[in-house]
């Protein structure tokens, strides 16, 4: 492919989309802290916590767009429900977007666009997931059944449509993480992954050490003070675990790929577990920033998705942000060194160091990314330095704005540099995304 | 808040039961609602003097019914006793007996207040004497006031007539309904540098509220008495910055969001904390007028029990924390800022119990008087307001005997205070109104001997 010199359609219109700031409410290890409350409560909590932070009370945001991955049908409208529970105004539109975990990248990144295209002054991107609050899928018996019987028309019709239901109909389905075209759970994914690049047991605990430390340690500094706002009587993520040990991580048995045999190195500690919580950004353009006196921790230059196949077993399921990344540096004319920080989300500890290992690697950089030489290796002390997933928690859609929001504030603390977000999702995608110093 | 015994001895065959009983009947406050006339009745103005005439033309300009004698069958919504030119005790007499008959017909919620000058060293003895005789006079009074009536005093200090707008200020203060619980009380005006709003506006609203166009930042406002305070500071015009420890940031949203104002989660122990407040509240709001210093804690433990993480944090966060965030804010050169800071009744007496609060608290009151004066040579100033018993979630959990004694015997208004009440002192010393009221400490207990 040659290089061309192509200038935008329209780069008059194009400006630049900034990050003010964000909040999200402390995650929680699912059936527990929030076991009683709904999406649409804890997306409400965290849109409201933002609107008193940044005093938008009565205020029309141009667009929110959030957007939960394990959805009741009744939330049709999930976030412009949401916004109607908040102290926002009331013409303040809504979008739901749906992308397995990247969902909250995504409802980010489109925001970013349509506010350098101009089409929005301010927006609030986010999302929210409950395990909590899932939904209960009834067996196709029952739902057909009972269906008829919505059908029926009188009192003997209903009772014989009744009757068609089986008492093994009537165990519920419950909702899990499991790949409807493989039927492999995302962790077994992830295993055969982890085994293939050869991920070590060890180095998994030590990332997963790390990712509780560097959180506790964040949690000490006030870090998280204009970042977390409480819910439900929950003031941190409880999901944290100050004090974790490589040597304690190493106790625990494999839970993922045990048909590996001796090879299964996933377990609990260094996977993340099911998780309630909900996050919400502030965007908005630099004019309306300052006319609204707000901060501008960093701007948010760009973002991409990708996919891959892994229902043919030709690529890993969270695979996919290797490639993207690759597609976004290219663009933006970066190396994968020009980075001061790396968000990188964990499902699993594999999972981000498969993706690093997959970037050192001459062969998948030049047959899978078409590079001439590899990305290369990142510096490890720039990693997830506040935390992750792994401590964090990972409420599917909120893990987006979790990591925006804590990356611009990192810059914005710093002063200067650039930072990467690479967000793994199920269905074999991905979304990352380029934040600068502000 | 409702008190029980309240409700019971309130009406029907309660009410009967306890007054045949000889049991406490607390009166029905008067609370300042917006519209409320300033005072309840016409006002009888007792006293001579140049500072008498000055006021009985202020007054007949609030479109008050003002006499200057006593007459039967009036019920009185107030009464003024100008005694700033008596010169010998035996002055004194004739307008306190006036006084005394005007006591039995006074509205529900009237008011008393005097006016005087307050006893200094070079005064002769006998000017001394009346001066401190009316102070004892006035305290006495406020004991035998039923209804809800309350009396106060302002001291006159040099140069301030009937005309200081800081005086006015606080006579509109202690007339209304805002000072619904501070009984028995008095406060020195000094005659102040920095220009007043026109006080001849009663009720406010918009732009003619006395806070229009200012920035405050209330510590602890997550809820209870610092919730209050927001409130009444944001109904009297100022955009609030409410500050709590990040643990209590849910409440703190809600009060931010009830407010239109902006939540800081801060835990003000923290050494920049008063760095943080001054780049909130001037990088978001472009300036800081109002500092309400109300985040405390509790520690309640006898001395002789007390172990050095109960005493080192309540001394951390009710006192060092505040001379921490004040050298920040004097650091940063604010012009017209005022500070007010919450003390306690118990730091004035002592409370068996809480030797670790009452030190830190007392230790406010030094801290007004003496970081005052830097304040007050940039237009602004400092006050403290010491609350007695104030019903909140914290005054909740005391004993329920101990709590009754505190809410019914004590006080000379014979119950317990509300946030509100307090709220409603803390907003007037916050204001221009109260410019020429600095260094001082004003006590809103309802006049209970606790604290006395």
């Amino acid at each position: 492919m040659t290089e061309q010199n192509q200038t935008p359609a329209s780069p008059q219109t194009v400006r630049r989309a900034v990050v003010i700031g964000g909040n999200r409410v402390p995650f929680a290890r699912s059936h527990g802290a929030y076991a009683n409350a709904s999406n649409q409560d804890l997306l409400t909590a965290a849109i409201d916590g933002l609107v008193a932070r940044f005093g938008l009370q009565g205020e029309r945001i141009d667009l929110v767009s959030a957007g939960a991955v394990i959805k009741h049908s009744k939330d049709f409208n999930l976030t412009r429900e949401s916004v109607l529970g908040t102290a926002l105004a009331k013409d303040t539109p809504a979008v739901d977007v749906q992308m397995a975990c990247a969902t909250g990248m995504e409802a980010l990144g489109s925001l970013a666009n349509k506010i350098k295209l101009g089409q929005l002054e301010s927006a609030i991107g986010g999302g929210v997931d409950s395990i909590s609050d899932a939904p209960i899928v009834f067996s196709d018996g029952v739902r057909h059944a009972l269906l008829e019987v919505s059908r029926a028309k009188t009192l003997p019709q209903k009772l014989a449509a009744f009757s068609k239901v089986r008492p093994k109909d009537l165990a519920p389905v419950a909702p899990g993480t499991n790949e409807p075209r493989t039927g492999l759970s995302m962790g077994e994914h992830q295993a055969l992954t982890t085994a293939k690049w050869n991920i070590t047991r060890e180095a998994q605990d030590e990332l997963a050490a790390a990712s509780h430390n560097n959180l506790a340690a964040a949690y000490d500094r006030h870090f998280f003070d204009d970042l977390v706002t409480p819910y439900a009587g929950l003031t941190k993520d409880n999901n944290m675990r100050p004090g974790s040990t490589v040597e304690k991580l190493g106790t625990l048995k494999p839970v993922f790929g045990k048909s590996l045999g001796d090879k299964a190195t996933m377990t609990a500690g260094n996977s993340t577990p099911l998780t309630d919580g909900a996050s919400a950004v502030l965007l908005g353009s630099e004019e309306w920033a300052k006319s609204k006196d707000l901060p501008i921790l960093a701007e948010f230059v760009d973002f991409e998705a990708a996919a891959v196949d892994f229902v043919s077993g030709e690529e890993g399921l969270l695979m996919a942000p290797a490639y993207a990344v690759a597609r976004m540096l290219k663009r933006n004319n970066l190396t994968l060194q020009d980075f001061d920080f790396y968000e990188i989300h964990e499902a699993f500890a594999g999972t981000v160091l498969s993706t690093l290992a997959a970037w050192e690697d001459e062969e998948f950089c030049r047959t899978k990314l078409g590079l001439d030489q590899p990305l290369g290796s990142i510096d490890r002390s720039k990693l997830n330095v506040n935390g992750s997933s792994l401590a964090a928690g990972h409420p599917f859609a909120a893990t987006g704005g979790r990591l925006v929001a804590t990356l611009a504030k990192m810059l914005h603390e710093k002063g200067s540099g650039r930072g990467l977000i690479s967000v793994c999702a199920a269905g074999g995608q991905g979304v990352v995304a380029i934040l600068e110093a502000r | 808040m409702a008190d029980a015994y309240m409700d019971l001895v309130g009406s029907g065959f309660g009410k009967v039961l306890a007054k045949q009983l000889g049991l406490p009947q607390p009166p029905k406050l008067r609370r300042y609602q917006s519209g409320e006339p300033i005072a309840p009745g016409p006002v009888l103005l007792l006293g001579s003097g140049a500072t008498a005439q000055q006021l009985a033309d202020v007054l007949l300009g609030w479109e008050l019914d003002v006499r200057r004698h006593f007459t039967d069958n009036v019920r009185y919504g107030a009464v003024f006793l100008v005694a700033d030119s008596f010169e010998s005790p035996s002055e004194l007499g004739e307008p306190a007996l006036e006084m005394g008959r005007a006591l039995k017909t006074l509205a529900p919620g009237a008011r008393v207040i005097s006016l005087s000058k307050q006893a200094t060293e070079q005064d002769k003895p006998s000017v001394a004497a009346v001066r401190r005789g009316l102070e004892g006079f006035i305290r006495s009074v406020a004991r035998e006031l039923r209804g809800g009536a309350t009396a106060n005093g302002l001291f006159l200090g040099d140069g301030v007539d009937g005309h200081n707008a800081s005086l006015l200020g606080a006579i509109r203060f202690f007339l209304s309904g805002k000072s619904a619980y501070v009984d028995g009380q008095f406060l020195s005006v000094e005659a102040s540098g920095s220009t007043v709003p026109d006080v001849r506006t009663l009720n406010y609203d918009g732009a003619s509220a006395p806070l229009a166009g200012k920035v405050a930042v209330v510590t602890g406002a997550a809820r209870g008495i610092g919730a209050a305070i927001a409130r009444v500071l944001h109904r009297d015009g100022a955009k609030v910055v409410v500050v709590d420890v990040p643990a209590a940031g849910d409440a703190l949203t809600k009060v931010a969001n009830e407010l239109s104002g902006t939540a800081l989660q801060l835990d003000i122990t923290r050494e920049d904390a008063g760095d943080v407040i001054l780049k909130h509240a001037l990088g978001r709001h472009g300036r800081l007028d109002i500092v309400i210093h109300n985040a405390g804690i509790t520690r309640d433990k006898l001395l002789a029990n007390m172990d050095q993480a109960k005493w080192d944090s309540v001394i951390a966060v009710n006192l060092e924390s505040q001379l921490r965030m004040n050298e920040a804010f004097l650091a940063a050169d604010l012009q017209g800022l005022r500070i007010v800071t919450l003390a306690s009744t118990s730091g004035i007496a002592g409370n068996r119990g809480q030797t670790n609060y009452a030190a830190s608290k007392a230790g406010l009151m030094g801290v007004v008087a003496a970081t005052s004066p830097a304040l007050e040579a940039r237009g602004g100033g400092m006050n403290a307001v010491a609350p007695g018993f104030i019903e909140t979630e914290m005054t909740a959990k005391i004993p329920v005997a101990t709590r009754a004694v505190g809410r019914l015997l004590m006080p000379s208004l014979m119950q317990g205070g509300l946030p509100q009440d307090v709220a409603e002192a803390v907003s007037f010393l916050a204001s221009p109104e109260a410019s020429g009221i600095n260094g001082q400490t004003l006590r809103v207990c309802g006049q209970s001997l606790i604290g006395a």
